[in-house]
Parts: structure tokens; sequence; C-alpha cells
């Protein structure tokens, strides 16, 4: 019974890593062109990030 | 032996003006401009959906000043755009990278599913009026929109959802873990002190995404509750919160039993069907947004020193003269004070042919200037306007359908007061009759309101929907209003208009056959230069033909080559005669021997059929603004008894008001009022954007078969939500005597729950497949 001691904080801890990703991904905008998204991955052009502080 | 055009892929005609491998000069600059920016893998990247055709640069559109709408964000110079004409990913590439090229450019983003582009720069001396021609250049629209306006409270609506599914999906996967261990335990002997502590874990992770996932129903049910109405997010929210409540009191107490699972996977359950309704509607709306937006169009005035200027059409004041040039939408009422044209009044009166406009003559928004430009003198803009009075009509009909009661709406009005009195009744007869603790009786109450659980309910309706709309936007139909497909599946009457919606509207020619090929081919090379629907209509039966240069456009006549005269009757001097079955050109060849070329508004190609299958169970009806004549003549080849002709917009309405439920299906502006004062309106999308935004549906393309595969769905969506209501009901009455009883564990209440909200989505997938009559 100890391991539950410390296997339920890991697993909450893990399941909450995955939430804060993904309310993250929302938040910046990466679910807003699902389309665009999915055929722009085949198009292996520089595409360069924009500069750090350009970021929308 | 033709070739094909390089850039869009059309044969090129001969002595075309854009050389041997270009079918014009517009194709050529766009290739011309690809190439010269290396980006030639466009041609091998992009997929042409043979239905939808690359789009031809044209040199003629109307321009927009698009200095006008820079925001200025952070520093930056910002442009938001609606882009036409994007039809696959290698457009999306293209635009973005021959902007990207261009200095100074910070970002330039599409967004494939919205078709929007974010232009960003930083320069001040950048012009977007060059930038955007570029683009132009390659045969994309653009047109700039209101981020502020457009769609974001639906966006920010359909986040939020989704902020609260994932935040309901993680706390339902965590406490099922912790109650999985929890069943476990009941039949191993679990240690009370560690189903304590599971029970306390799971109220840690359940609380908090109870009080945040819920939000979006807590809200529906106070509003409902303080409209003294009763609507399906009040159980939910009720059985939610006591559920969550009741545990967390029986937690601190060391019970046995605790409901966390219930509760937080009844919430997640429903948010899926909330959000993918949302979804689904969002982006019908959404496409036909797209579709409106694209006719934003600014006035050009002229100031008393001959200078243009342009300004959007709510600036313009009484008093003022505007210039409306050839094509362009007439944006005022008013009175022509220089210039003859044509001018297309279809949209408001429904009449097929252009008629002829001279000074001293008026002219309405919404009608279409098409042969020669004109000033016009404004004597009423917007809310004076004819359009904007058949716009009241039109919100004054829509008033009316308001009061339209969605479904799930009134099944929850009698079902809540039952259930709500179900678990009091259960609360008295333990602690009154059956002699328990009131903790113990309220217990068996609350287990009554979860095990009724209005998940399978709540879930009946929109699964059905959203399945449905899914189905029906795959064939090009929109449905944008959530009780379009329940008020569609009680339709007894359907009425018709006529121009645009029986018919094609269009002009075409119908007696090719009857003439020398020389006289169509010459009349064809005379036409190529107009704008008139019946010229184009000309070119479009005789395509590839060189179009003559030096052709005098002479406006509300004709046109005239050399000594050639191609025009109406008059025009080639003839006398004039009654009114024929369609409109007619005259071809004059200078040998006082002039040929007539006739037109006729086609029906749309499978409009027989349609009907002829509409009629086996429905009344139709057909109600039409053009004159009598041709009225008639539809009527009869679709076999439509009840036909009338000349009607006004508000005889429209009148005659809608005698029908029960009925289906109306129009495209002009003349049809607005009409549309919404049905019971429930489909138009085509090339229907008037007040049309398409007052439609509950659109549909897009040549066919009408689109009217019998919106009914079929939507009687066949009705009959499923009946099934599931049926089937929610046997489930509860199966599980309710057993609540009442105080049979009901966590464990059953969970495994109830699931399988019959399963069973209810099981039912709503078989519309997705299989034909529907």
């Amino acid at each position: 019974m100890t391991s539950l001691l410390y296997l339920i904080p890991a697993m909450l801890l893990l399941g909450g890593l995955g939430l804060a990703g993904f309310l993250w991904a929302l938040k910046s905008g990466q679910y807003d062109d699902m389309e665009g998204n999915a055929s722009r991955i085949l198009y292996d052009d520089d595409d360069k990030p924009l500069p750090p502080e350009e970021k929308i | 032996m033709t070739t094909d055009c390089l850039h869009c892929g059309d044969p090129v005609p001969q002595h075309s003006e854009g050389g041997a491998d270009f079918c014009c000069k517009g194709c050529r600059g766009a290739y011309e401009l690809i190439n010269g920016l290396g980006l030639k893998t466009y041609y091998e990247r992009r997929v042409i959906d043979p239905d939808a055709k690359v789009l031809r640069p044209e040199d003629d559109v109307v321009k927009i000043d698009y200095r006008a709408h820079i925001n200025d964000e952070n520093g930056l110079k910002t442009l938001y755009l609606m882009v036409e004409g994007i039809h696959c990913a290698a457009c999306v590439w293209l635009i973005e990278t021959v902007l990207g090229k261009q200095d100074g450019i910070v970002q330039a983003r599409v967004n494939m599913s919205t078709r929007r582009l974010v232009l960003k720069w930083r320069e001040e001396a950048l012009d977007p009026n060059d930038l955007i021609a570029k683009i132009s250049a390659l045969g994309y629209r653009l047109v700039p929109y209101d981020p502020c306006l457009l769609n974001s409270e639906n966006e920010k609506q359909e986040k939020e959802l989704l902020r609260a599914m994932s935040v309901a999906g993680f706390a339902a996967a965590n406490v099922m873990l912790f109650s999985v261990s929890i069943w476990a335990g009941y039949s191993q002997g679990m240690m009370e002190s560690t189903r304590d502590f599971m029970h306390w874990l799971s109220a840690l992770v359940a609380l908090p995404a109870v009080a945040y996932a819920g939000r979006p129903f807590y809200r529906s049910a106070l509003t409902a509750l303080k409209a003294r109405r009763l609507n399906m997010d009040v159980p939910i929210s009720l059985a939610v919160l006591l559920a969550a409540g009741m545990s967390l009191f029986q937690v601190i107490n060391g019970a046995e039993h605790a409901y966390f699972d219930s509760a937080i996977s009844l919430l997640f359950f429903l948010l899926i069907g909330r959000y993918l309704d949302r979804r689904a509607r969002g982006r019908a709306r959404g496409a036909a947004e797209h579709l409106l937006g694209l006719n934003a169009v600014a006035v050009t005035v002229l100031s008393e020193d001959g200078n243009k200027t342009l300004l959007p059409p709510e600036q313009v004041k009484v008093g003022m003269v505007v210039l409306c040039a050839a094509g362009e939408r007439v944006a005022v009422d008013g009175q022509i004070i220089d210039g003859i044209s044509d001018i297309d009044t279809s949209l408001i009166s429904g009449e097929s042919v252009p008629v002829m406009a001279k000074v001293e003559d008026k002219v309405f928004a919404g009608t279409v200037n098409l042969s020669a430009p004109i000033k016009i003198r404004v004597l009423a803009t917007g809310e004076g306007t004819l359009l904007a009075e058949i716009v009241r009509l039109m919100e004054e009909a829509e008033a009316g359908r308001a009061n339209y009661v969605a479904l799930a709406d009134r099944v929850a009005r009698y079902y809540a007061p039952v259930v709500h009195l179900l678990s009091f009744g259960t609360f008295i007869y333990w602690f009154f009759f059956a002699g328990v603790v009131w903790n113990e009786a309220l217990l068996n109450a609350i287990a009554v309101l979860i095990i009724t659980c209005p998940c399978a309910l709540a879930l009946a309706v929109p699964v059905v929907q959203v399945i449905a709309s899914g189905r029906l936007m795959r064939q090009g139909i929109l449905v944008k209003t959530g009780t379009a497909l329940e008020r569609l599946a009680h339709v007894k009457n359907i009425v018709f208009d006529k121009t645009g919606t029986l018919t094609l509207g269009r002009a075409e020619l119908v007696n090719k056959e009857k003439i020398a090929q020389t006289d169509l081919e010459l009349a064809a090379a005379l036409a190529g230069t107009s704008k008139h629907p019946l010229s184009r209509a000309l070119c479009r039966a005789l395509p590839h033909i060189a179009v003559k240069s030096g052709v005098l456009e002479v406006p509300g006549c004709g046109l005239q080559w050399e000594k050639v005269r191609l025009g109406s009757r008059q025009w080639c001097g003839l006398a004039e005669a009654p009114l024929s079955d369609g409109p007619e050109l005259w071809l004059d060849k200078g040998d006082g021997v002039p040929v007539c070329l006739q037109f006729a508004d086609h029906l749309r190609p499978d409009a027989k059929e349609v009907v002829t299958r509409l009629q086996a169970s429905y009344q139709t009806h057909l109600l039409s603004g053009d004159r009598v004549e041709p009225v008639r003549k539809v009527a009869e080849e679709l076999n439509i008894q009840d036909w009338k002709a000349q009607c006004s917009p508000a005889d429209k309405c009148e005659a809608l008001t005698h029908m029960e439920a009925a289906l109306m299906v129009g495209d002009g502006l003349n049809d607005a009022p009409a549309l919404a004062a049905a019971h429930v309106s489909l138009s085509p999308s090339t229907a008037i954007d007040v049309s398409q935004t007052t439609a509950d549906a659109v549909f897009q393309g040549d066919k009408l078969k689109a009217v019998l595969e919106v009914l079929g769905v939507a009687r066949k969506a009705e009959r499923l939500i009946k099934q599931n209501f049926g089937l929610a009901f046997l489930y509860n009455s199966v599980t309710i005597p057993l609540a009442i009883a105080g049979y009901v564990t966590p464990l059953i209440a969970a495994v109830a729950m699931s399988t019959s909200s399963l069973v209810v989505i099981a039912n709503a997938l078989r519309l997705s497949k299989g034909k529907v009559s």
C-alpha cells in the first residue's frame, strides 16, 4: 500500500502535465487551423520560426 | 488542336491574348509571377478539384483601398483578409511564400479552415495595395474583414467548451481510476481508511473540475430559471451539483459510497456532445459568413471638384453624387443624373431580364448596374432604402418564428418537474414512512436524480443533429440554425421561388441550331466585350471565339462594330413587338436582315425530377415576382398547380401565412421576408447575402436535389431523435424504481449511465450512412 503514496501523486502530476500542455496549445492557437496544419507538414521548405519577440 | 492553359488548365482559344500557352493575359501574368519568384513547384503541388476551377485572374475586379483597413498592433501594421479561391494546401503555401518574400513582412499566415489571411509588416513605406495586387494577380480575391465583428463570439464559446471538455476529461479519467480501485475493494475487502483516502483523492480532483467544467451548463440553467423556464440544463446542473455536494458530505462522514465519478463523467459526456454540436454549427455558419463577407463593397462618391473618394455605404449622405461602375452593385437609392445603362433588378423584383435606365430614372440599392457607368444622386441611404424596407419586413416576420421551442427543451419542460417530484417523493417516503435518518433519505433522493441522469436525454438530440449536419455538409448543404432540422421534419407545404431557385437564374442561348455558324461566331465576337448577361450567355454558348477589337457599347441599346449591330429590337431597326417568351438579342450584319437569338432561363437540371418526387409527399407551390407568362410556363413544365406571378415581397409573406408548416426555397431579396416568415427556409448559395443570412440552410451547386436530401435527412433525424428519447425513457423506467428502492450503488450508476449514453450515440450513428428517402 505504501507504493500508493508515490504512485498516486505521480499519476496526478503526469495527467496534470498533459492537461496543462493541451490548454497551452489551445491558448497559443495551435487548434485554430486543423485543416491547414495537416497539409503544411508535407512541405519541406525552410519554414523558419518567427523571432521570439514577434510571436503572436 | 487546342492546348491547355499552363496556369488555369482551360483550353487555350485561338488568337488568345495570352499567347500560345495561356488562355488570357491574366493567366500569363500569374504564371510569370510564380516562375519569377522561383515557386514553380506550385504547379506540381496543387491538387485541383475538378468541380472547383482554378480562379482566373481578372483585371476588372472592384478595386478596394486596403490602406483604410490597416490596424496597428504593437507597432506592427496588420491587415485581416478573407481569401476567395483557396482550393488546396498548395494555394496556402503559394500565398504565404509570395508574401513572405517581400521585404518587411513579419507574418503572412493563411488559416485554411476559415480561409483567412493575417498579414503583418513593419515598414511604414510598404504599400499594402502593392502587396495585395500580387496575390490578386494570381487569381485570388482578398477582402478585408473586421476580426472583432466576425465570428469572435462563436469562436470564444467554442474554445471555452473545448477547455471545459479537456478539464472534465482529465478529471473523469483520474476519478474513474480511483473508483475502479474502490469497486475492486468492495469485493476484495479494502481497509476503510484506504477507501476514505481514495474518496478524498477523488474529491480533490473532481470538485474543482465540476466547478470549472460545468460552467456552460450552470450559466444556461440560471438564465432559464431567471426567465421562469425549465430547459435541459436545469436537471443537468442540479444532478451534477447535488451528486458532487452529497458525495463530499458522505466523504466527510466516512460513508461507504461517493458519486464523484458519476458527476464528472456525466459532465464529460455532455460536454463532448455540446462541443461537437457547437463546432458543426459554427463551421456551417463560418462558411456562410465567408461567402457573405466577400460581397463587402465601398461606394465611390464624387465630390463637387470631381474627386473620387471611397466611402463605406453607411457614411454616404442624401444629396451626394455616387458613381456606379459597370458591373457594380448599386448601394443606395437614387436618381440617375448622368449616363444610360441596363439595370439588373432580379434581386428585388425577381424579373430576369435587365431593364434600361436613363437620366431621371430611379435605381434602388441591391440592383446591379450592368453596361455603363452611371452617376446617381442619392435619395435615400441605409435605413431609408427599399432594401432596408424589405429587411424590416423580414425582421418582423422573423420575430414570429423566435417562438419555436426546440424539442429537447419541450421534453425538458415535462421531464424536469417529474424527476424533481420523484426525487422529493423518495425523500419524503424514506424519511417519514421508512423512518431512516435524514441524510440516508437524502442519499436515496439524490440517487434518483443521478440515475435519471439526463445524460442519454441530453445527448439524444445533439448527437443526432451533429451527425445529420455533418452528413449534409459533406454534400454542400450548410445547416445554420439548431432547430432547422426539427422544423424541416414537420414540413407539409413547399414553396418555390422561380428565378434563381427553380431555374439557374442565368440566360442560355436556345436557338443555336437555327442560326448560321458564321452569324453566331460574329455575334459572339462582339458579345465578348460586354458584361450584359445576354452577351455573357452568348459567350458561354460559344467559347473560344476571339473578341473583335473596336466594339462600341451603347448602353440600353446594344453593341456596334463597323456596320454590324447586336442588341435590342429597335437597335437593329425593327418595330417594337409584343413581349416574347424570353429575352432575345438581334444581330444585324449591315444587310438589313436581322437574325434573332433567343434566350431562356433554364430550369435546374433536376428540377422536374425533384418536384415530381416532392409532390408524392408534399404540396408544392410557386410564388414569383416575375411576369405571368414565364411563371406559367415553368409551373406547367413542372406540373405545379398552385402558382402565382407578380408577387411583391409582402404578397409572398401573406401567402405563406395561409399555409401550414411551409418550407420556403428562395434566393432573391424579394424572397427574404418570405424566407423569414416560413416555418423553415432554404436558399441556394448563389442567393443574395440577406437571403442567405435569413435562410435556415444554404445549399451549394446547380442541383435542386439538395431539397430532397435535406428533407430526407431531417425526417430520418426526427425518427432517430424520437427513438433516442424512447431508449432513454425505457432505461429510466428500469433504473428509477431501483433508485427509489435504494439499491443503486455508484457502480450501478456508472454502468447504467455509460451504457445508456453509448446506446443513444450508436443509434444516432446510423444516420451517417445509408440512403434516406
